[in-house]
């Protein structure tokens, strides 16, 4: 059953990275060549997912889209984990006070989700990927740093750890050599799961407009567009909404397959 | 018990406070000039800087704060800068329609996860347990916009049942309320509920193999009583810490179910301000959305209080 | 006979047990652990975990309890048929009172009020006054497992099956603890079976014991008779490993 997840969330992840790899040397189109007169196309060979209002390539536009969800996601938790592992880390590892002190910090960042601070940087410096990224890496941070904190509180406390302190080894040393090591199935699993949520962030927020901006292909978009035509072409609105669906999926299941490889642990309680 | 929850009080009221410096700094440092902003590039330097006095913008940015700040306090969140109309009352009207949809969205997570996620657990080793699991899997997959696209295009446009967006007070006609509110909370309920049904069951499930339930059935509670009456309630303290985030992110996910259906909540007045590029509105909408997720933490705390008799102190 | 039980098979963990207890009787079941004990115990109360059954025949008082309906089972369990767990610490409601967790039996099995009551002094009566207002966080292991006896005794079983009730605690709440099992029943006339490792706490509670190992009877008697001339290697060597000789 668990290793179900494993397998099915790695297809659905590789599904999207290879669209997306592909569609740097090959698209059936160019996604954002306007093409009046072949508009609102249904399904046929030339174009296997249709056309859409513009007369653009579905596929092509999928496919260039997988590469927008993928590039924010990176971005978005290499920000976090770049960020929240070490704060983690180190709350983990310091004298109480200072552990709680970022522990505090985290539940403020946590008060500001990402669409509400993706709309605060939009409307300050103007929405783009750019932004849509930095602030869903923000919002992101604090899982990180708590996963970063929970597991370096236990790995502290190990009789391994234990030794290397008595030994005379420096913090630096064993959170490089004992913790970090020790902590990184977590992250990892962490890293799969925000992932996930990165992709429905990016959607949502692109859909609102203040994402990815045209004529860059972005699935929330695509969505968006489709909104005019969704009676009659349904397809238009389906077809990147089951594109965000498989991403989420594969990637939350990915994360729940990893956590039992990786981490045991934290499998019997989720 | 009390000390605890005075140390939380403590703690929200600090937050609130630091959170609060933070969205101003972030709207005020940052943007340059919000009179500039909000006039437009085409605006004379004589326009703006009437416009800056007149908004008080040109004073030191402490005083701008505390200005702020203390006016906020009492209800008053300034006027826009675009529209010159107070802001407060308008805030108080959206948030009322934004709180609806949030209650009505999760009520419908509530009354889907906890059967559903009990059901997945209870018989997490049969097949129809396992398929519950899955829906919910594939259920959280689904952006809560796309749930509602797809609500709107199968009750509103093909069986006509019932509106596709737009907002009736409730103290204006009750029944088309209720109507309106339907399509709206199921978007946003549904995906919550997939969520949430996940943890329902993962806590269900804990609980199930906890020793005190089978001293439950040894006194001769049959299964499903023994879990009620002994097991819901430890269950539901994981739970709720789930339903306190959750909360969080439906406030901030009615933005987007607001937006598919017209609906004249806060989200689409923040998506409002910043199209026209009113910042003190921005400034007020985030406060008051960012104070809502503070105090639902603090709720969700307290509440631990109440559910665990354990943390409450001997 | 109160219990009878015939030809018992649990999987292949457990095979072949047959054994009576008569009404009023002590009967001790010994074995080191994974000698299936336990499942025994469990398969007597219709509590297995769902992936195992339970073959051959358990009768209460003549009455047949393997494959009967769980509506029938549930209707003895903490009236006729009740059971002290090993572990006191997770073996109570964190959630509960305590007074509410012991009356709850009552509420389940006999009509009319005054449960609250009743259970104030059957805490009482095994040493915890004034405690029903108490959550089990708030008492010590060995009170917990006052309060698990307390509800096991709430009905006044004609069976109690205790699975090593003393193992967890403190030698020195655990003569304790022995001796309110032995009250509780004696008072009331139950038969009781008790499961442990320990030989000297068979020697002092029980009047009959069975030996099992790997998942059969391979030897019972009365107390006596196995402890001073045991016939079966297995409990010839039970006895050689315990301290039991040296303090008699």
């Amino acid at each position: 059953m668990r290793n179900r997840s494993l397998l099915i969330g790695a297809v659905l992840v590789a599904l999207i990275v290879l669209a997306a790899l592909l569609s740097f040397v090959w698209t059936p189109f160019d996604p954002v060549r306007v093409d009046a007169p072949n508009r609102l196309h249904d399904f046929s060979g030339a174009n296997p997912l249709g056309t859409d209002s513009f007369g653009r390539d579905v596929l092509s536009q999928l496919m260039v889209g997988a590469r927008t969800t993928l590039y924010v996601g990176v971005v978005a938790v290499g920000i976090a984990a770049l960020i929240g592992t070490p704060l983690g880390i180190l709350a983990g590892m310091s004298s109480r006070w200072l552990g709680e002190f970022v522990m505090r910090a985290n539940d403020l960042v946590l008060a500001f989700p990402a669409l509400l601070l993706a709309i605060m940087f939009g409307a300050v410096f103007g929405a783009t990927t750019l932004t849509a990224m930095v602030a869903i890496g923000i919002a992101t941070i604090p899982s990180f740093a708590r996963i970063a904190r929970s597991g370096t509180l236990q790995v502290m406390s190990s009789e391994f750890v234990l030794a290397a302190r008595s030994a005379g080894r420096s913090r630096l040393n064993i959170a490089a050599r004992h913790v970090l090591p020790n902590i990184f199935g977590m992250l990892i699993v962490q890293a799969s799961v925000s992932f996930a949520i990165a992709v429905l962030a990016e959607a949502a927020l692109s859909f609102l407009g203040f994402g990815t901006r045209p004529p860059t292909p972005s699935w929330g978009r695509m969505l968006q567009e489709s909104q005019v035509f969704l009676t009659l072409h349904p397809r238009l609105a389906l077809v990147p909404g089951v594109a965000i669906a498989i991403a989420v999926l594969g990637f939350n299941l990915l994360g729940d397959g990893l956590r039992d490889r990786l981490d045991p642990r934290l499998a019997a309680r989720l | 018990m009390t000390v605890r929850v005075l140390r939380r009080l403590a703690i929200l009221v600090a937050s609130v406070l630091v959170a609060s410096i933070v969205v101003f700094l972030f709207m005020a440092v940052l943007p340059g000039d919000p009179a500039q902003v909000a006039l437009g590039v085409n605006a004379t330097p004589e326009l703006v800087a009437k416009t800056r006095a007149e908004f008080g913008i040109d004073r030191p940015l402490v005083t701008q704060y505390f200005d702020w700040i203390g006016g906020v306090l009492q209800g008053d969140f300034g006027r826009s800068y675009v529209t010159r109309e107070e802001i407060g009352p308008a805030l108080a009207d959206r948030l009322g329609v934004t709180l609806w949809l949030v209650g009505a969205g999760m009520l419908v997570a509530l009354l889907i996860a906890v059967p559903a996620g009990t059901f997945a657990a209870v018989r997490h080793r049969k097949a129809d347990g396992t398929a519950v699991s899955g829906l919910s899997q594939i259920g959280v997959a689904i952006p809560a916009f796309l749930a509602g696209i797809i609500l709107v295009q199968i009750f509103a446009v093909q069986l006509r049942w019932l509106p596709s967006g737009g907002w009736t007070p409730p103290v204006q006609d009750t029944g088309e309320f209720l109507r309106g509110l339907v399509l709206p909370a199921l978007s946003l309920g549904l995906v919550q509920g997939a969520v949430l049904t996940r943890y329902v069951r993962s806590a269900v499930l804990d609980t199930l193999g906890q020793d005190y339930l089978r001293t439950a059935r040894s006194k001769g509670l049959r299964p499903f009583p023994a879990l009620f009456r002994h097991g819901l309630r430890n269950a539901a303290v994981p739970v709720v810490t789930v339903l306190g985030l959750q909360l969080a992110t439906l406030l901030i996910g009615a933005v987007v179910v607001e937006r598919v259906f017209v609906l004249p909540g806060l989200g689409s007045m923040l998506l409002d301000s910043v199209a026209s590029r009113d910042l003190l509105s921005v400034q007020g909408i985030v406060l008051v959305l960012v104070v809502g997720v503070l105090l639902v933490n603090f709720v969700v705390d307290v509440l631990y209080t109440v559910l665990d008799p354990r943390l409450r102190g001997s | 006979m109160t219990l009878e039980v015939q030809g018992l098979g649990i999987a292949d963990l457990v095979r072949g047990v047959s054994f009576g207890i008569a009404r009023g009787e002590r009967v001790g079941l010994i074995g080191e652990s994974g000698s299936g004990k336990s499942l025994t115990a469990l398969s007597i109360m219709g509590l297995l975990p769902e992936e195992l059954a339970a073959s051959g025949s358990v009768k209460l008082d003549g009455r047949e309890l393997l494959g009967a309906p769980e509506r029938e089972l549930s209707r003895l369990r903490g009236n006729d048929l009740s059971m002290v767990f090993q572990e006191p610490m997770t073996a109570l409601n964190p959630a509960m009172r305590v007074g509410a967790q012991v009356a709850e039996p009552m509420r389940i099995h006999r009509d009319g009020g005054k449960h609250r009551a009743a259970a104030a002094d059957l805490l009482d009566s095994v040493g915890l006054p004034g405690t029903s207002r108490a959550y089990p966080h708030q008492l010590s292991g060995g009170q917990r497992q006052r309060v698990v006896l307390a509800i096991a005794l709430a009905n006044n079983p004609k069976l109690l099956i205790c699975d090593e009730p003393t193992t967890a605690l403190d030698v020195t709440v655990q003569a304790r603890i022995l001796e309110l099992i032995l009250d509780g029943v004696r008072e009331r006339e139950s038969a009781l079976l008790f499961i442990t490792h320990d030989l000297a706490v068979v020697a002092s509670v029980c009047e009959r014991v069975l030996v099992m190992l790997d998942g059969e009877i391979v030897e019972s008697g009365t107390t006596r008779d196995v402890l001073t001339a045991p016939k079966h290697e297995y409990t010839k060597k039970l006895l050689a490993a315990s301290d039991l000789e040296a303090s008699r």
